[in-house]
């Protein structure tokens, strides 16, 4: 039983990895990951803001804890094929958490994502972070912090798409077969292009 | 053989352990729900409108049981829904009479443009632009976003102004809060009569914008019988609570801006009428005239 953990990571490597995820790699602009979502919950602002919220607090847990179950649990035991059932197991018990969590302490948000928070559940953006962490050989606290920067990432996706949805709904003069979901792909088309801009970016990683 | 134990019983533990930790917060982060909210919840319908002035169906239920809200708090449920809570409540409920949103212009084609709009198709953003495109600061302008905010389909366009379904509308107040010229109010479902202007504007200035605006000339005041229609700042209002839907006012305003309009033989038979108890009345004092003069 003898395994490594993965080499602690230097401030400016955190950093780059950090913005990486956020912008280069956005999870939903980029890598197409979490969209349901993404289209789901953007039609006001507020409960955008208040979903992205939700999903960076369950990217933080579930990097730090899929991180520890991976490194103390399924490594020693040699039981890496199990990857994909112990994260889900994690991230299904934190979303149930959170849910507790917000409905004691924040029951207006809670009533704002309604069914979308348990949605969480399956969001493939959360599990995504979760297994590129350990693909990638994060240290624990380089998974933290791309948990958090994915879902950094997320809110700021969805959250400048809520606010194209919005005027998109009030006043976007529309041909009549585009009204309603082709719009909103077409905008989320646009806008993963502008995205791809930040390819350019040249970080050492 | 020992991959699949230690697999199974691995993940078995964790699966115990999240479950013992959910278990645990569930006690902690348990919210306290009186059992009374969920029951006056059934008997909401749902819609979540705002129309009670609570956000949604569930706000006012918690309101309701916390007694903070009147048991016929929801408009949209109105007297059934009232009796179901007054129920699950035990009090009995006070059934208030059913409300309609009317609006209280009938310009439209017959009010004149100032100029022509081309812009966003929303009243609140016509508005901006100059106070709107009709010469009327005061009427409809019939660009429809009360249509459009109403949730339950109870407006339209007629002849450019915006005109309730009494019918489906529920009273949830969405239009009223909605249209910028403050047009639309909410009025007893059972009342009739109706002025549908609104322009305070000297009798003159009215006339010229406008062949349907209230000019203030009192005619309806001086008709009414029960002391229940009046020109406030140049234009008529009723008070519903003192009137009878007798439908007079409506007859003797010559601009036909009180609801319902007479049609033509209606009104030259109200003229017949008015000219004979005019005349009735002269007699009348004639006689005591001549009475007067036969004591002296």
């Amino acid at each position: 039983m003898s395994f490594v953990f993965p080499e602690a990571m230097g401030f400016g490597e955190i950093f780059s990895l950090a913005v990486a995820a956020i912008l280069v790699n956005n999870y939903i602009l980029v890598q197409f990951l979490g969209c349901c979502s993404f289209f789901g919950v953007s039609k006001k602002t507020e409960t955008a803001v208040g979903m992205g919220m939700a999903v960076i607090f369950v990217m933080a847990l579930a990097s730090a804890v899929s991180w520890a179950v991976w490194y103390f649990i399924l490594k020693p035991l040699e039981l890496e094929y199990m990857q994909t059932i112990a994260f889900i197991l994690v991230i299904a018990t934190l979303v149930q958490f959170v849910e507790m969590f917000m409905k004691k302490s924040m029951p207006a948000l809670y009533q704002a994502l309604g069914i979308f928070l348990p949605l969480i559940t399956t969001n493939c953006a959360v599990l995504g972070a979760a297994i590129t962490n350990i693909d990638n050989g994060y240290s624990f606290i380089g998974s933290v912090v791309y948990g958090v920067a994915a879902g950094i990432g997320y809110t700021l996706a969805i959250v400048i798409f809520a606010s194209i949805r919005e005027r998109l709904d009030a006043t976007a003069k529309c041909p009549k077969c585009f009204e309603g979901f082709p719009i909103q792909l077409i905008a989320a088309a646009l806008l993963a292009m502008s995205f791809m801009g930040f390819s350019g970016l040249h970080l050492p990683l | 053989m020992q991959n699949i134990i230690f697999a199974a019983a691995s993940l078995s533990i964790m699966g115990f352990l999240f479950a013992l930790l959910l278990g645990f917060a569930s006690k902690i982060f348990a919210v306290e729900v009186d059992e009374r909210v969920p029951l006056v919840r059934e008997c909401l319908p749902g819609a979540n409108c705002g129309g009670c002035g609570y956000p949604g169906c569930d706000g006012l239920a918690a309101a309701i049981v916390a007694g903070t809200a009147p048991v016929n708090g929801c408009p949209v449920g109105g007297a059934a829904a009232a009796e179901k809570i007054g129920k699950v409540m035990g009090v009995e409920a006070a059934s208030g009479d059913k409300m309609v949103a009317h609006v209280h212009c009938s310009g439209g084609c017959n009010a004149k443009d100032k100029t022509r709009y081309e812009g966003l198709q929303d009243c609140n953003a016509a508005m901006r632009v100059a106070g709107g495109p009709k010469e009327c600061a005061f009427g409809c302008m019939g660009l429809g976003s009360c249509v459009n905010a109403c949730p339950f389909d109870a407006l339209s366009l007629v002849n450019g102004v915006a005109a309730v379904n009494a019918e489906k509308c529920v009273a949830c107040g969405k239009c009223v809060a909605t249209c910028p010229k403050k047009l639309i109010d909410l009025v007893p479902a059972k009342s009739v009569v109706h002025v549908n202007c609104m322009n305070r504007d000297k009798g003159p200035a009215a006339m010229k914008v406008c062949e349907v605006a209230c000019i203030g000339c009192k005619m309806c005041e001086r008709t009414c019988k029960f002391d229940a229609i009046h020109v406030e700042n140049n234009v008529a209002k009723i008070d519903y609570a003192k009137c009878k839907n007798c439908k007079m006012c409506a007859k003797a305003c010559p601009k036909g801006c009180i609801e319902p309009v007479p049609t033509p033989e209606e009104k030259e038979k109200f003229a017949a009428m008015q000219k004979a108890q005019a005349e009735k009345a002269k007699q009348a004092a004639a006689a005591k005239a001549a009475e007067a003069g036969a004591a002296e």
